[in-house]
């Protein structure tokens, strides 16, 4: 039988489990037994589990912690936060997890919580996700008053707070040290990296800052282990994924499969094939800011090894399904539109590059465009790479891009030569 | 005018989540904001007052938000995802069916104050595309013929 420990405890009806029905199933017994154990042992245990970051990046978490400074001589409090704001275009995964089973997030936190000390805790969730925030807030007050959270958790010396910050929007929020900012009522620019977060972070303290579905993969790796969590992945990279598929396809939706199914699984089983009437072009993979991939890639398996093989990313796992009616123009002057608009400003290549290439294909989608405008984007995804923007906004905004450029390229030279979108 | 006695108390009721009075910015404007329903110069003044901050600093948090409104809104504010999914699945054609149902482009707000109408980044229910949000309600599949129907329900 395949498992599914994420959504184990998902209910039909939509409800979230309350805590006396998330205990009933076995909950917050990961909490107890991670409590009992030192905190580098829980460290060592994500190490071992190969659990990478789930919200794009893919970093390995237990290496992540094991920046974080240990011991009597540490700097406190120390902080944990979740990275609750979901607003990556195309993605959609992290409101199941908030609104179907938040205990389990709350115990993957308390057991993070103790892996790196931390003494106060943060979930930073976008305003729109309304129903998530109140779900949070009653899992977290039940918590409270079973002794979960506060002082003293479980009888144990750990004590954690927990509070919900409700954001008030934008995507560069959901950047690290952006959201660092957010949360201490700034504008949510970006930091300077040195120094990490791990050693200094929110208000100057160490801090980890964690994805949603990240978080809630720990209590199942406490309480079945490491290898259990490997062997549910089918490539090297451990655990399940929730992924989604969003388009011109019959079943969209979201489904909770071993790391490394492929895309055409994914597509043709779960999402029930494309809708009639469209053929499948292409898919940026994982959000809106991740490189397209075509038909020839679709047996690819959908972990961050893999996809980084055909120049593509994992992101967040949530498929974009690009048909054969729809424009690649026009669909990456909305991408292009979207992270322009959502820049933070802060740095130029980011600010002056991205509406530079929003500008162009909205040109040359409304029958504008000129010879060289091609080499002008072209140009463009080189400027915003990593290495010449302050954080990862613009070298993600232009993958699907310069991608686009490279599997598309015929059409977008037809909207040029026939001063016209041929879509329209 | 300065803070009401039911905004000071909600702004202080979140006091205890922060180790530092400026960052309960944001939530102080969020909170402001519910009552008032934007926030205006003057609640700039009354936030910033309240919490030892410029009032410029303020305005350069204010506006950096999607979610904080500078300018009045109707009584309801809708609010189209208009990012890649929705894109795909008809949100031109949503927002331009409710555009020209309200009379208003998008960023405007009806003469009655009735409706706000104005665009907002993927919502996070893409599987449902296209999707809406009124105020605190989010719609699903919205089928462009069927704005009316949808609308009657926010007198």
């Amino acid at each position: 039988m395949v498992e599914t420990p994420l959504t184990r405890n998902m209910r039909a009806d939509g409800e979230a489990p309350d805590l006396k029905a998330y205990e009933k199933a076995g909950g917050y017994q990961s909490m107890r037994r991670a409590l009992g154990m030192a905190p580098a042992d829980i460290t060592n245990l994500v190490k071992q589990s190969n659990l990478r970051g789930r919200g794009g990046a893919g970093f390995p978490t237990g290496q992540k912690w094991s920046f974080v400074p240990m011991g009597s001589d540490a700097p406190h409090p120390k902080y944990l936060v979740c990275n609750a704001d979901e607003m990556e275009p195309g993605t959609f995964k992290d409101r199941l997890l908030l609104e179907g089973d938040p205990h389990q997030l709350i115990e993957g936190m308390i057991i993070a919580a103790h892996a790196i000390q931390a003494d106060v805790a943060y979930i930073f969730v976008r305003g729109e996700y309304v129903l998530a925030a109140a779900r949070l807030r009653a899992a977290i007050h039940e918590a409270y008053d079973a002794h979960y959270l506060g002082k003293r958790i479980a009888g144990t010396d750990q004590t954690l707070d927990l509070h919900v910050h409700v954001s008030a929007g934008r995507y560069m929020c959901g950047e690290e040290t952006g959201l660092l900012n957010a949360l201490e009522g700034k504008r949510a620019n970006p930091r300077a990296k040195p120094p990490y977060p791990q050693v200094s972070g929110l208000w100057g303290k160490p801090t980890i800052v964690q994805n949603v579905e990240t978080l809630c993969n720990l209590p199942c790796i406490v309480e079945r282990g490491a290898d259990w969590f490997k062997g549910l992945s089918r490539t090297k990279n451990g655990g399940t994924k929730l992924y989604g598929a969003s388009g011109k396809v019959r079943r969209p939706g979201l489904w909770e499969l071993p790391m490394g199914a492929t895309m055409r699984e994914i597509l043709e089983e779960h999402a029930g094939g494309m809708q009639d009437g469209v053929t499948f072009r292409g898919a940026l993979p994982g959000g809106a800011s991740t490189d397209f991939v075509t038909a020839d890639h679709l047996d690819v398996p959908m972990d961050f090894d893999e996809l980084e093989k055909v120049g593509s990313r994992l992101g967040t796992g949530t498929m974009i399904i690009m048909d054969d009616r729809t424009c690649p123009v026009g669909m990456c002057w909305n991408l292009e539109h979207f992270f322009a608009q959502e820049s933070c400003g802060w740095c130029t290549p980011c600010w002056s590059g991205l509406r530079f290439a929003a500008r162009t294909l909205r040109a040359m989608e409304e029958g504008h465009g000129a010879p060289g405008d091609l080499e002008a984007l072209e140009h463009q995804a080189w400027f915003c790479a990593p290495g010449n923007t302050f954080c990862a906004l613009a070298p993600g905004a232009v993958e699907p891009l310069q991608s686009a450029l490279k599997y598309f390229r015929t059409d977008f030279e037809r909207h040029i030569t026939e001063h016209r979108c041929p879509w329209t | 005018m300065a803070l009401s006695a039911d905004e000071e108390r909600e702004i202080q009721g979140e006091a205890a989540n922060y180790p530092t009075r400026s960052a309960l910015c944001i939530d102080a404007m969020k909170i402001v904001q519910r009552h008032r329903g934007w926030v205006s110069d003057e609640a700039l003044r009354d936030i910033a007052g309240y919490l030892d901050m410029s009032v410029d600093e303020l305005d350069g948090i204010a506006t950096f938000y999607n979610l904080i409104f500078r300018k009045p809104v109707g009584r309801h504010v809708i609010m189209v995802c208009d990012s890649v999914s929705c894109w795909i699945m008809g949100a031109e054609r949503l927002t331009q069916a409710i555009a020209s149902r309200l009379g208003v482009a998008a960023g405007g707000t009806t003469p009655d104050e009735r409706f706000t109408l104005l665009p907002i980044v993927c919502l996070g229910a893409c599987d449902h595309a296209p999707v809406l949000m009124v105020d605190d309600d989010l719609h699903h599949d919205v089928d462009p013929a069927a704005v009316d129907r949808l609308l009657d329900r926010y007198p």
